[in-house]
């Protein structure tokens, strides 16, 4: 190598050194902080299993909750209110949410009104659960004087998700191909036989993935169901839609928020079994939707 | 005569389906009916300026007072918190999944940083209350209250790591390959080409994604309600016991504040506060998305 090129590369050389090795720092810091949400949700759900876990018992599932003794107080009253809302919010949510995407997919016109229909359910999606409730308080427990029954509580867990259901319905039938409804017109078929007979059959996989989503967001909150002022001591299964109630997240704040160590465990416990529910739920949502993706092409 | 009962059934369907679609309206109107309707007999007892420009917050007490801006500072100092943690963490990740991530590592990584957003929030309180703050914060800083700002903080930032990672990683992706090649053909490194091109391209959708996840995290209850704690406070020390505008509205309502008294107001008045704060947040981070949309799609 002669002098020149030496002292004309050398800068150059040790600057390309330096490029790839701030490369290397780069990736490496990234990589390491992509898994920090997953080391969080190790230790997490660690902690819980560490505190909680010798507490999941049967007496723990049958029985009602117990301010005075936390070794014999269980979480029925807050699994049943919670199966109550989950019924309520699905039975009255789905059909109105998936409705509402097949206007907005399949039947509305190009026009103002449409256009503030889509704006409007992508705001009602940010807002914050706690202003549902607040909805709630006056609309339902005082307007229509559902009280602070299990039903109030399910109809305001129904107004929270029903953007999530339309929002996720909608993106369903937007990937069903337009070739299918054509196919069902050619034939003679009216709107709504394409729409119920084709349409929403292909697009099921991706709109159940929304509901079950939407339901385990449901299911999870408690924020609105406090507002309305549902109570954190129930003794009781609630056998009606008009009951006062109880929900697992509710239960679990309650416990959690007591300075006792007792009520931290059962908190943990509380937490298992909320978890043991929801996660499924989350699991079988995204299978089904790796699924779809995996055979999108039609 | 069987077209005309097709057409009637057709014309009945299309109605009850458009009556579907409306109720998202209704609900809107619900909402900012509701919390105009009480807060407007609350500011008639309380001047606006003393709500919105007071320093202290006692609403209950035998004198009372209403000043919202503890409340307001607590909220920010959470929220702004979150972000601290979130918007590293977050941006990170999303440069990995886009850039470096082989597609079998993100396709587990991807959902399983969805999973951080379906955890129920009341299971991050119980975490922030019954472990970050003693096992985390007070062997760092053993001065820490038990309820304070940064345990809730640490929580909601985690809670908010998949609303920037998910819509960061998606804007990276929809910037063009070619901007991309473009750089490598220069002998860009890869860290340059993240960024140097793709982030700088791609802003707009990282501004969207903070500010959707700022309205989050303003927006979260049941973490800061048990973690931040119940005492309205003007500071920006984290290490101390705050309460936020939305843990005012859980302690008020498991209060109680019958109808019609100023405490059961006071709900609806800070709620509309609240409101206020996250739809305007909300519009502009949409507003934003579409810009950038509308560039690379």
């Amino acid at each position: 190598m002669n002098g020149a090129s030496a002292i004309s590369m050398g800068p150059f050389v040790s600057r390309i050194q330096r490029r790839r090795r701030s490369g290397h720092v780069f990736e490496l810091i990234c990589t390491v902080l992509s898994f920090v949400g997953l080391a969080f949700l190790t230790v997490l759900i660690a902690r819980v299993l560490w505190e909680g876990a010798a507490w999941v018992t049967l007496k723990f599932l049958t029985n009602f909750p117990s301010t005075l003794e936390p070794e014999n107080a269980g979480i029925k009253s807050a699994f049943w209110g919670t199966m109550w809302l989950m019924a309520i919010t699905t039975v009255i949510g789905v059909p109105i949410g998936v409705a509402a995407a097949v206007y907005l997919e399949e039947y509305a016109p190009r026009n103002l009104l449409t256009k503030f229909i889509h704006f409007n359910i992508t705001n009602l999606a940010g807002v914050p659960s706690i202003v549902y409730g607040i909805l709630g308080l006056a609309a339902f427990v005082r307007w229509l004087r559902f009280d602070r029954s299990v039903l109030s509580g399910g109809l305001i867990l129904t107004l929270l998700v029903l953007p999530v259901i339309i929002i996720a319905s909608r993106e369903a039938l937007l990937a069903v191909p337009k070739s299918i409804r054509e196919a069902a017109y050619a034939l003679g078929a009216t709107r709504w036989q394409t729409v119920r007979a084709h349409v929403l059959p292909t697009a099921l996989p991706g709109i159940m993935t929304g509901i079950i989503l939407a339901v385990s967001r449901a299911i999870g909150e408690a924020a609105p169901l406090i507002t309305i002022g549902a109570l954190t001591y129930v003794a009781f299964v609630p056998t009606g839609p008009l009951d006062a109630f109880t929900a697992m997240p509710i239960q679990i704040y309650d416990w959690s928020d007591r300075p006792q160590q007792e009520f931290h465990h059962l908190a943990a416990a509380g937490i298992i079994v909320l978890l043991g529910i929801l996660l499924p739920m989350n699991a079988v949502a995204v299978a089904v939707r790796a699924s779809q993706q995996r055979k999108k092409s039609w | 005569m069987a077209r005309a009962a097709v057409k009637a059934k057709e014309r009945t369907i299309h109605v009850a389906l458009l009556a579907c679609a409306l109720i998202s309206i209704v609900t809107t109107v619900g909402i900012v009916w509701v919390l105009l309707e009480e807060s407007i007999l609350f500011f008639a007892k309380v001047s606006p300026l003393d709500f919105f420009f007071g320093t202290k917050w006692a609403p209950l007490s035998t004198t009372p007072s209403f000043g919202v801006l503890p409340l307001v500072c607590g909220t920010f100092l959470v929220a702004g918190g979150a972000l601290v943690v979130a918007i590293p963490v977050g941006l990170a990740a999303a440069v990995y999944l886009s850039e470096y991530a082989p597609p079998a590592v993100r396709r587990v990584l991807k959902p399983t940083l969805e999973v951080l957003a379906g955890i129920p929030t009341v299971v991050y309180g119980y975490f922030a209350l019954t472990f970050v703050t003693p096992y985390v914060l007070r062997p760092l800083y053993p001065n820490t209250d038990i309820f304070n700002a940064a345990s809730a903080a640490i929580v909601v930032g985690v809670m908010i790591i998949p609303t920037i990672s998910s819509l960061c990683d998606d804007a990276f992706r929809a910037v063009p390959r070619s901007l991309r090649e473009a750089a490598y053909a220069v002998s860009a490194t890869r860290m340059e080409v993240s960024t140097r091109i793709v982030v700088p391209a791609a802003m707009s959708g990282v501004v969207a994604a903070v500010l959707l996840a700022l309205a989050r995290a303003i927006g979260e209850t049941m973490a800061v309600a048990l973690a931040a704690g119940m005492t309205p406070k003007l500071t920006l020390n984290p290490f101390v016991s705050v309460q936020t505008m939305t843990g005012y509205i859980v302690q008020a309502s498991l209060g109680d504040t019958p109808a019609g008294t100023i405490g059961y107001q006071t709900i609806f008045a800070v709620g509309f506060t609240l409101f206020l704060i996250t739809m305007t947040i909300n519009v502009v981070a949409q507003r934003v998305l579409k810009r950038f949309r509308e560039a690379y799609e």
